[in-house]
């Protein structure tokens, strides 16, 4: 997994609350085998006008030029500022996936939905949950003229616009993970030990689940 | 000290513990082809075995087609993903229902049936409709493929504690009215974030009185709420169901298991985090107008006024919700003329669903203005008896198609699915913008609901069909 310390971008604006990873991704494309390729149908139905398929290339698309990602100003966006319940939905681990293969690297919003948070960890993005205050704040810096550069240090858990300085809130272990892009099954696996004897025990009390 | 269910399970599956990060243990894995194949690739790479191939059921069920199955998958890329799930299956030993067992369903309607789905268990699936296994008192909920590949290899999950919430649903509900109409009561009350990090426990008068599905028709539709688990405490209902299952503990076992059963109830002075009444006297058949579940009205409703709303979020996305829709603030619900009917999902798609259907729709037809109305049972076996009912018979009179099991027109993975602007009554979960295919316009509602719409028409009030 890809760490994360230090991240500099420019911030797009998404404002719409509620966000599904139906939109994020839609479902014909959950049909690859693979965790790559999802870029090009990131927001697919809103970002072109015409219907996505599997296999079409992006360049003979329609671009929607009303759609943020598509304003040039945009265009080389990698920190997400949206509104609330963002990820809301299907589990798909796809939705990440497609944010990261753009090149999403952190996402900024009032709340997400529990499996799409839990899965963007995985995933080399980090989520923040920032103010309703802030968010608005933001997303008027981000919609004018001159845009919006973030620096986000994780370390420090601070959100930096030029003088301004945000602290955020992040789960300790979580953090440790991105910080050094750990596999946390390698770290699960190191407590083996403590798994195998807790199910030896557990099978002999509740022996109707053994199989 | 008195315990939720909930804490209940959670602590009997506690493996360790470090600064609240908890390592659970797992005892029920289901899979299907969709959010797998990539956490197989992960073992591979990491040359890493599965911890206990005997926790893990698998199906395919969101690609495959509800016609001419004989002919196989025509779309070939949904073809690699079911033809993966079967040869990774095979790889590790793994027990699988394919395509052609008659077993093969919506996985979260098999584990159900077969017994797999037991109280006191914790149950991950990669699909956030785990949520319906928790209607028998066990802790499910859907898990990306990140955790689906850590549970294969270390059968635990790393989480944090949910908190905890208790709907009481008091009183009786009136004629015709189901869990699907108390499910989505809820979330209009609470919003698609309501239940957002807690798990919900569904109780009250009402909820007793529910059936083991409906119990899972409304735990399904928990993580609408935000919450990615429901529960419900174990009875007799309960117990009755899960008995002589293929999966079920036999014999001396299953003794054992129902008296351990019987514990899995809240402590009567159980304190929860959020305590949520509702009367179910006043719950009327519900009908989504909009693009997330919560925007849902009864059917005597008129669709509300985005202006009017006192949250500026909700103004928007209210607006943008009408115009995906096609619809006008203040119009009658019952004024909605609908193209397509959908019956079946993982909401809907059981026995009962089915013969409450065709209840409403036996000696009649399907209106002239509906273009195409599905039903899709949950599994061969809910087919199959369905038939042994004659139910099937009473459905294709009426002018519906009877297809083959699986997730079908909930999510158009397979060739079910809405044109652009098309309009569907559909008893699934998600009426997210091109859910059921790019540009339709899905509203949710019970079985009785899209069954007496698809003989109208229009919307219409079930108890007012003559």
């Amino acid at each position: 997994m890809l760490p994360i310390v230090n991240h500099e971008g420019i911030v797009i604006p998404l404002d719409r609350s509620n966000v599904d990873t139906d939109a994020i991704i839609p479902k014909q494309f959950l049909k690859s085998i693979k965790k790559s390729g999802f870029g090009p149908n990131l927001f697919d139905e809103w970002r072109y006008l015409d219907q996505g398929e599997p296999g079409k290339e992006s360049v003979s698309r329609k671009p929607n030029p009303e759609f943020v990602l598509n304003k040039p100003q945009y265009v080389k966006g990698t920190v997400l500022l949206t509104r609330e319940n963002f990820g809301c939905g299907s589990s798909r681990e796809h939705a990440p996936w497609a944010l990261l293969d753009y090149g999403i690297r952190i996402i900024l919003a009032p709340s997400f939905a529990d499996i799409f948070y839990g899965n963007c960890f995985k995933n080399g993005i980090l989520p923040i949950v920032i103010s309703k205050d802030l968010t608005n704040i933001l997303f008027d810096k981000a919609q004018s003229a001159e845009g919006l550069k973030l620096l986000i240090d994780l370390e420090k858990q601070i959100i930096i616009d030029g003088p301004y300085n945000y602290n955020f809130d992040i789960d300790a272990f979580k953090k440790y993970c991105l910080l050094e892009g750990l596999d946390d099954i390698g770290l699960t696996l190191k407590h083996s030990e403590d798994i195998k004897s807790f199910e030896n025990n557990y099978h002999g009390q509740f022996p109707w689940l053994t199989k | 000290m008195p315990l939720t269910l909930y804490e209940k399970i959670f602590n009997r599956h506690v493996v360790r513990e470090d600064n609240d990060t908890y390592l659970i243990y797992i005892d029920r894995h289901l899979i299907h082809e969709v959010t797998s194949p990539q956490a197989f690739e992960g073992l591979r790479i990491a040359n890493r075995p599965i911890w206990r191939t005997n926790s893990i059921l698998a199906v395919p069920d969101h690609n495959v087609p509800t016609t001419d199955r004989k002919k196989g998958i025509l779309d070939p890329i949904s073809k690699i993903q079911v033809d993966t799930l079967d040869s990774n299956c095979d790889e590790y030993k793994l027990t699988q229902f394919k395509m052609n067992d008659q077993r093969q369903g919506i996985v979260h309607v098999i584990g159900p049936e077969q017994g797999s789905t037991l109280p006191g268990m914790t149950i991950v699936c990669g699909d956030s409709h785990t949520s319906t296994h928790g209607a028998f008192g066990a802790l499910a909920m859907g898990i990306g493929t990140s955790e689906v590949e850590h549970v294969l290899a270390t059968q635990c999950l790393i989480v944090r504690k949910f908190k905890t919430m208790q709907i009481n649903v008091n009183g009786s509900t009136g004629e015709y009215i189901t869990a699907k109409d108390i499910a989505l009561d809820i979330i209009g009350k609470i919003g698609t974030a309501g239940g957002t990090g807690y798990a919900i426990e569904f109780s009250g008068s009402a909820i007793r009185d529910l059936s083991m599905e409906g119990r899972m028709t409304l735990c399904n539709m928990a993580i609408e709420a935000g919450s990615r688990a429901g529960l419900v405490g174990v009875d007799l209902k309960t117990i009755n169901y899960l008995k002589d299952r293929p999966f079920s503990p036999k014999g001396e076992l299953w003794k054992q298991a129902v008296d351990n059963w019987k514990e899995l109830i809240s402590d009567k002075d159980a304190i929860f985090d959020k305590v949520i009444d509702i009367d179910a006297s006043l719950i009327e058949p519900q009908v989504t107008w909009g693009t997330s579940p919560e925007m849902v009205c009864g059917i005597k409703e008129k669709i509300p006024n985005p202006s009017e709303q006192k949250k500026e979020s909700n103004k928007k996305g209210y607006d943008q919700a009408l115009k995906y829709m096609g619809l006008k603030a203040g119009m009658s619900i019952t004024d909605i003329t609908i193209d397509k009917v959908f019956i079946g999902s993982c909401t809907n798609s059981r026995i009962e669903d089915l013969r409450a259907a065709a209840h409403i729709v036996n000696e009649k037809k399907i209106a002239k203005n509906i273009i195409l109305a599905l039903v899709v049972p949950g599994s061969g076996l809910v087919k199959i008896q369905a038939e042994s009912e004659g139910l099937d018979k009473i459905f294709i009179k009426a002018g519906f198609e009877w297809r083959d099991p699986g997730c079908s027109m909930c999510l158009a993975m397979n060739a079910d699915r809405l044109e652009p602007g098309e309009r569907c009554a559909s008893t699934s979960n998600r009426n997210f913008e091109g859910r059921q295919g790019q540009g339709g316009r899905t509203h949710l509602v019970s079985p009785q609901m899209a069954a007496a719409a698809a003989i109208h028409g229009k919307f219409i009030d079930v108890r007012d069909l003559e």
